[in-house]
């Protein structure tokens, strides 16, 4: 049998407790964060050492079975949901910090080791590590590199790709690669670039180099209702135009507010249709001199209240509502499904529009919670799965949302990755060539296609599947009938 | 009046597809500020005919308020940072003209930055999609123009500093940011060695920093951004004041290069770890980047040893060399790639552009 075949020849090089192949042990590894998505793996491995992975991945090329990596577990696409006969191959043991470099200002990372570890173990120097994903307690600094994530810092610290300096790792051929270094720009082509969020189609990540960067002394944030999204919508374009970068910019709609309030008692304007949270950081003079600047451009954006924060424990109150919006969504309905598309920020306004049209037309709420200084959405899909057909309607619900995205000028993930979540609506985004060449691309690096095969690129036959239904850009007709 | 060849898309497609089935080579060029750039023999172009692109040209779609700027691959960088300007913002990588006026596509495709690299990013970090024709000329494109965009393996950043030999870049979409409200120059008496050493600690606090370079004894330190920030960041430091005209004399020096000890004719353009203390090498001694990226100019000498001094104490430090000037080493201009990665150059290449007919040459040899 392939199970005990595979199992044996990983045994053999792996001491047993790092081998999982019973039910009751492969059970906890069916589903990343996207749960909707389950599947057991044939077997878990759990190496302890970068010579372990490397033999994994040699024998598993030459047994051809399938490789899956997973950090942490806590994907928003699917990206580590495993393959039925394949290896779940769990770099939760890697979880050393193995440098930090308080001078050179660098840490240098196992691919386990949790994110806030990162910056936990800088401050002492006043530095830390400047991308946060909302997971940022569980999720792991590999899995951060397959997925390239974000967080609510980004407009003006970067994401992933501008905080990693270099990686080390292989391919499923056993292939060491070292790409970057703590020396920038080396010559070649950029595969330090190309490897961060290919989500593990590429090669599988045993050490990671990052940047860390120096602690602002002071942060504050603004809080600002306003009667209607739209302008909203147009007062986070204001900010941009007048030459300010705010080190946060978010917002909330009405339904989100009102789903965290009970739950955070954050002191959300209940009233407003939308609330903005705008933060500035750096020297207490520049950061008075900001807020001061985003308030004038708020009130003139037609800011019906807002409010600054005047201590440390007020900020991260203001915060709170924002950053706990996913599990109070959980508190006011039994699932929800969370989008990720990215728009032109100027659009933020009829998409909001657009969006209360869909729960109409779908019969299901959506809350509303955005990275608005990028342009990144998270629509919230409530929903209940014991509904018959309420799966399936968020499921459709959220490709419209996706397809939009595409059509106002944006992307289907903005941080999240394309998994196996996204993958049809990746059709939509890109044409058949463009697909093509991301396939070339996983060639070059995994010639055998075995390193998390059926993700994150569709292909021509399930693009063609899925355009019976949908039509590239949307433009299906009678795309105002709900479809079942 | 007919428009010159290569003005619109469906022009240079016929003329890459044409080429890809003759197996003609092609040599993508923009204004030729970079000509001199490249694994090739000085006043020896890389093969192929050249294509001219600069009549692909123009800015397609510009919003201050998205911070995004798209152009084709022809227009000249000084339009695109006049249009900028004019609405207060910039080019944050500062990449450098070299005395010319370069195209965008130049630009990105070499992928070089200024002095601001270490603190605002490098060019790579600003872009934010790319199209490529490629030798089959297919019109492909990659990331888009919001700033957040995971969709696909990033390509559009593979593009940068690519050197043209996956395609022609036709289009490139660049994240821009607002112009500092303020900038200072603080100038340092100090040795090279204790220059790296402020650099590295300045870094190490929340300080404004813009640009630290150093050259003949004396350190610079930049600093950018709100009024308030760069004066309690210059109250703390000390230094002298340059003044502003001079400030923008020396940085402009060392953004296109064209600082005196750029008259030597042998230049190795060294990229460390920003820690490194300085290597006993010949020649004048240029730093910049905070200290990790470091010009060494001499007249020439031997090639060849030359090549052992300098790449092998470049890559005992952790870093890498490139001969930017002069004779180039038997070992080639850029410092040579691991095998393997050298090995996915050349599975890439074959699968973007598998008759070779793109800048044959000019990253690696042979490739």
């Amino acid at each position: 049998m392939r199970q005990h075949d595979v199992a044996a020849a990983l045994r053999q090089l792996l001491p047993a407790d790092s081998v999982l192949s019973r039910d009751e042990e492969l059970h906890p590894y069916e589903c990343d964060g996207l749960t909707a998505f389950r599947q057991i793996p044939m077997l878990v491995v759990l190496p302890r050492t970068e010579e372990e992975v490397r033999q994994v991945l040699v024998t598993c090329r030459r047994l051809e079975v399938p490789v899956v990596a997973r950090g942490s577990g806590t994907g928003l696409s699917g990206g580590a949901t495993p393959h039925a006969s394949g290896v779940l191959l769990s770099l939760a043991r890697l979880n050393k910090i193995l440098e930090i470099d308080a001078l050179a200002r660098i840490a240098r990372l196992q691919p386990g080791v949790r994110n806030l570890q990162v910056s936990d173990a800088a401050a002492p120097h006043g530095l830390y590590y400047a991308p946060d994903p909302s997971s940022q307690i569980a999720c792991s600094i590999g899995g951060n590199v397959a997925e390239n994530s974000g967080g609510v810092h980004c407009l003006k610290y970067g994401l992933t790709v501008h905080n990693v300096l270099g990686i080390r790792g292989y391919t499923m051929e056993g292939e060491l690669l070292e790409l970057g270094s703590r020396a920038p720009d080396r010559p070649g082509l950029d595969l330090l670039a190309l490897a961060i969020g290919s989500e593990g189609l590429l090669m599988v990540v045993t050490e990671v180099i990052v940047k860390l960067v120096p602690r602002p002394q002071l942060a504050r944030v603004v809080m600002a209702s306003f009667a209607d999204v739209c302008e909203a919508g147009n007062a986070v374009a204001a900010i941009i135009a007048a030459g300010i970068i705010p080190a946060g910019l978010e917002m909330m709609d009405r339904k989100a507010t009102a789903a965290v309030e009970p739950f955070v008692q954050a002191g959300y304007d209940l009233a407003a249709e939308a609330i903005l949270l705008a933060e500035a950081d750096g020297t207490p003079e520049e950061v008075a001199d900001q807020i001061a600047e985003i308030e004038g451009v708020l009130s003139t954006a037609g800011a019906t209240a807002m409010t600054v924060s005047n201590t440390e424990a007020e900020r991260l109150r203001f915060w709170s509502g924002r950053k706990n919006a996913f599990p109070a969504a959980g508190r006011v309905s039994p699932d929800y499904y969370c989008m990720d598309g990215t728009i032109p920020r100027k659009n933020l306004g009829p998409m909001l529009k657009a969006i209360e049209a869909m729960e109409t037309r779908y019969g299901l709420r959506c809350m509303n919670v955005f990275h608005a200084g990028d342009g990144n959405l998270h629509p919230l899909i409530l929903f209940d799965a014991n509904t018959p057909g309420e799966w399936e309607r968020a499921d459709r619900f959220g490709a419209e949302i996706l397809e939009l995205c595409v059509r106002l000028g944006g992307t289907i993930t903005g941080e999240h990755g394309v998994g196996i979540e996204k993958i049809n609506s990746m059709c939509v985004q890109f044409s058949e060539a463009e697909r093509a060449a991301f396939f070339a691309v996983k060639a070059a690096f995994d010639p055998a296609g075995l390193l998390n095969p059926g993700k994150a690129i569709p292909t021509l036959a399930r693009c063609a599947e899925y355009g019976k239904m949908h039509v590239r850009g949307g433009a299906l007709p009678h795309s105002d009938l709900p479809r079942f | 009046m007919t428009a010159p060849p290569g003005a619109t898309l469906s022009e240079l497609r016929e003329c890459v597809t044409a080429a890809h089935h003759e197996r003609k080579r092609l040599r993508l060029r923009g204004a030729g500020t970079k000509d001199f750039y490249g694994e090739c023999v000085v006043g020896e172009p890389v093969a192929g005919d050249a294509l001219d692109l600069r009549s692909y040209r123009g800015i397609v779609d510009y919003e201050p308020s998205e911070l995004v700027l798209t152009a084709r691959c022809g227009t000249a960088l000084s339009e695109i940072e006049t249009a900028l300007a004019e609405r207060g913002q910039f080019l944050a990588f500062e990449p450098p003209a070299f005395g010319g006026d370069p195209t965008i596509g130049g630009v990105i495709a070499a992928g070089l930055s200024g002095p601001r690299r270490m603190y605002a990013g490098a060019a790579r970090d600003f872009v934010l999609g790319a199209t490529l024709l490629d030798a089959r000329g297919e019109v492909l494109r990659f990331g888009g123009q919001v700033m957040k965009n995971v969709a696909g393996f990033d390509v559009s950043r593979l593009l940068c500093g690519s050197l043209g030999i996956l395609g022609i870049i036709t289009e490139v979409s660049l994240k821009v940011l607002p112009m500092p409200r303020a900038e200072e120059t603080l100038r340092f008496p100090l040795s090279a060695q204790e220059a790296v050493a402020a650099f590295n600690r300045w870094s190490g606090q929340p300080l404004p920093i813009s640009g630290a370079a150093w050259c003949e004894g004396a350190a610079y330190l930049r600093l950018s951004g709100a009024a308030s920030a760069v004066r309690t960041a210059k109250e703390g430091l000390g230094g002298e004041r340059v003044e502003a005209t001079s400030a923008a004399q020396w940085w402009n020096a060392l953004r296109h290069c064209s600082h005196p000890i750029f008259n030597n004719s042998s230049i190795w353009r060294l990229s460390l770890p920003d820690t490194t203390a300085p290597l006993t090498l010949p020649g004048e001694l240029l730093i910049d980047w905070g200290g990790a990226l470091r010009w060494y100019a001499s007249e020439d000498r031997d090639p060849d040893a030359q090549n052992v001094d300098v790449r092998a104490a470049a890559s005992a430090a952790g870093g890498t060399a490139i001969c930017w000037r002069g004779p180039a080493p038997s070992t080639g201009r850029f410092h040579p790639l691991q095998p393997a990665v050298a090995e996915l150059h050349r599975r890439l290449k074959e699968r973007f552009d598998p008759h070779g007919i793109f800048n044959p040459g000019r990253m690696i040899a042979g490739l």
